[in-house]
């Protein structure tokens, strides 16, 4: 056999903070953020379809703000908060409305595609907390599933929308009762 | 797939990766937003030896508008430039095309000034840049130049960004007078590149009379097209014009190209229906603006994140 010299590829220490936790690992520069969140630190939620930006399923919120983890370096993603699906539940198991949504409207069948309609749906309806039919089909308009149609997924959006208001309702009770 | 191997710059300044672009010379590939160039790594269309990552170059981060137009900063996300009010009023036609490009979601990753220095005919800000008339900025060790629109597109994916040079910003001049604009596009599926699109300008006087009317054409040529399509609407009005004729006279000057998505002739059809529905909008705008409208005064910078 004859010795091939293989050139001993960069590598990096780095830190991330996934859903408020600090994590180190280290990755070669061109690791993706999302195979580092699956591979390296085991946080298997997000999904990888495509891999080049198209299908939406590696979706994760950066500084709040849903991008591609698919067309990301994890180095890139050093400083930033980083929320995947994993992170969108309360600390104590409640699930995100958006979460919640999904569930009571059917939004999901095989639930590939799901992570990315999560994070993707909570980054907008922060920004638009009552969307019409229309906005919310605009909103997914980047993510793709295969299994719903579609229609299901829309009434997830908005019934999200009226979970989101229904608790803060009921979280204004429980303040006025006390 | 995966992206090949690289070596990985992350210079914090400007100095710093003008430095490293110097040093690694055409082996090496700017990282901006990475929403084109990392689909191209994933699928190995390009393997370039080193990546200098300007991600950290927060003082690139700006959207800076006066009265005469709108610099954006290499670092400056297209959502950025798109949600900024003071940018809109004084170039409507920005968000008019960035809301066309892709999907919100790219567009929180993806930058405005990436997009012109990937140069692809398809891609929306190409259009925009052409159709104002505006130009780069190009930064390199030592020196800075600033190259006008014309000179910028070279071909299909390729700018005139030289060896060791960071395209650092991107001026998108004001229209003068009574000016409308528009942006109209058809793709096979919502966010995907079009088959074809048109952004017009179209100057109108104190009648409301048509003076001049020009439109750029997106995914027709391998560099964007500017038509002056004056002549066809020249005199007329919102309400006296012949649309059709605008489109006849562009179609003269195209020589659209057929490819898995779209036949040639089909092209051609979207781009004369295109014509009439971006020059038909960009009137009726133009006759809205206040010619002596102070727009654009204010300055707004924004953080990198």
């Amino acid at each position: 056999m004859t010795d091939t010299q293989i050139p001993t590829e960069q590598r990096l220490d780095i830190r991330l903070s996934v859903n408020g936790v600090p994590h180190t690992t280290t990755v070669t520069p061109r690791r993706l953020l999302s195979d580092c969140l699956r591979h390296d630190l085991g946080l298997t939620g997000t999904h990888v379809g495509c891999e080049h930006g198209v299908c939406g399923a590696c979706t994760v919120r950066i500084d709040g703000k849903p991008m591609r983890a698919c067309l990301m370096f994890a180095v890139s993603a050093q400083g930033h908060e980083i929320t995947t699906v994993e992170g969108l539940a309360e600390p104590d198991g409640t699930m995100h409305p958006v979460q919640q949504a999904f569930r009571e409207c059917h939004g999901l069948q095989c639930g590939f595609c799901t992570p990315g309609f999560l994070t993707v749906v909570s980054a907008f309806l922060e920004e638009n907390p009552t969307p019409t039919e229309e906005e919310a089909r605009e909103a997914v308009s980047g993510n793709l599933c295969r299994c719903t149609g579609y229609q299901n997924i829309v009434k997830s959006v908005l019934r999200a929308a009226e979970i989101t208001e229904e608790r803060k309702g009921c979280a204004h009770a429980e303040g006025d009762a006390r | 797939m995966k992206p090949p191997a690289f070596r990985y710059h992350a210079p914090t300044d400007l100095a710093e990766a003008l430095d490293a672009l110097a040093e690694v010379g055409h082996d090496g590939k700017v990282l901006a937003g990475g929403q084109s160039l990392i689909p191209m790594l994933n699928m190995r269309l390009a393997a370039p030896a080193h990546l200098v990552d300007i991600n950290g170059l927060s003082e690139l981060a700006y959207v800076r508008t006066d009265p005469g137009g709108v610099a954006v900063g290499a670092l400056a996300r297209h959502a950025e430039v798109e949600a900024d009010e003071a940018a809109h009023a004084v170039v409507p036609l920005l968000r008019q095309g960035l809301r066309l490009v892709a999907h919100p979601v790219i567009r929180n990753r993806g930058t405005t000034v990436g997009s012109l220095a990937h140069a692809d005919p398809s891609g929306e800000m190409t259009a925009v840049l052409a159709l104002l008339g505006g130009s780069m900025t190009l930064a390199r060790k030592g020196s800075t130049r600033t190259v006008a629109v014309e000179d910028f597109f070279v071909g299909p994916l390729e700018a005139s960004i030289e060896e060791g040079e960071l395209a650092v910003a991107a001026y998108f001049p004001r229209l003068p007078g009574r000016t409308g604009t528009e942006f109209v596009e058809i793709a096979r599926r919502h966010g995907d590149y079009a088959m074809c699109g048109v952004a017009a300008a179209v100057t109108v006087d104190d009648d409301l009379r048509i003076v001049s009317a020009r439109a750029a054409y997106l995914s027709l040529s391998p560099v964007p097209l500017v038509l002056d399509l004056t002549d066809a609407l020249i005199g007329r009005t919102a309400d006296t014009a012949v649309w059709q004729d605008a489109a006849t006279l562009a179609a003269g000057s195209l020589e659209p190209e057929g490819d898995i998505h779209a036949t040639a002739e089909y092209r051609a059809q979207l781009a004369g229906v295109l014509t009439v529905r971006a020059l038909r909008t960009a009137t009726e705008r133009a006759a809205l603006v206040d010619p002596n409208g102070t727009t654009g005064t204010t300055s707004t910078e924004r953080s990198a994140r």
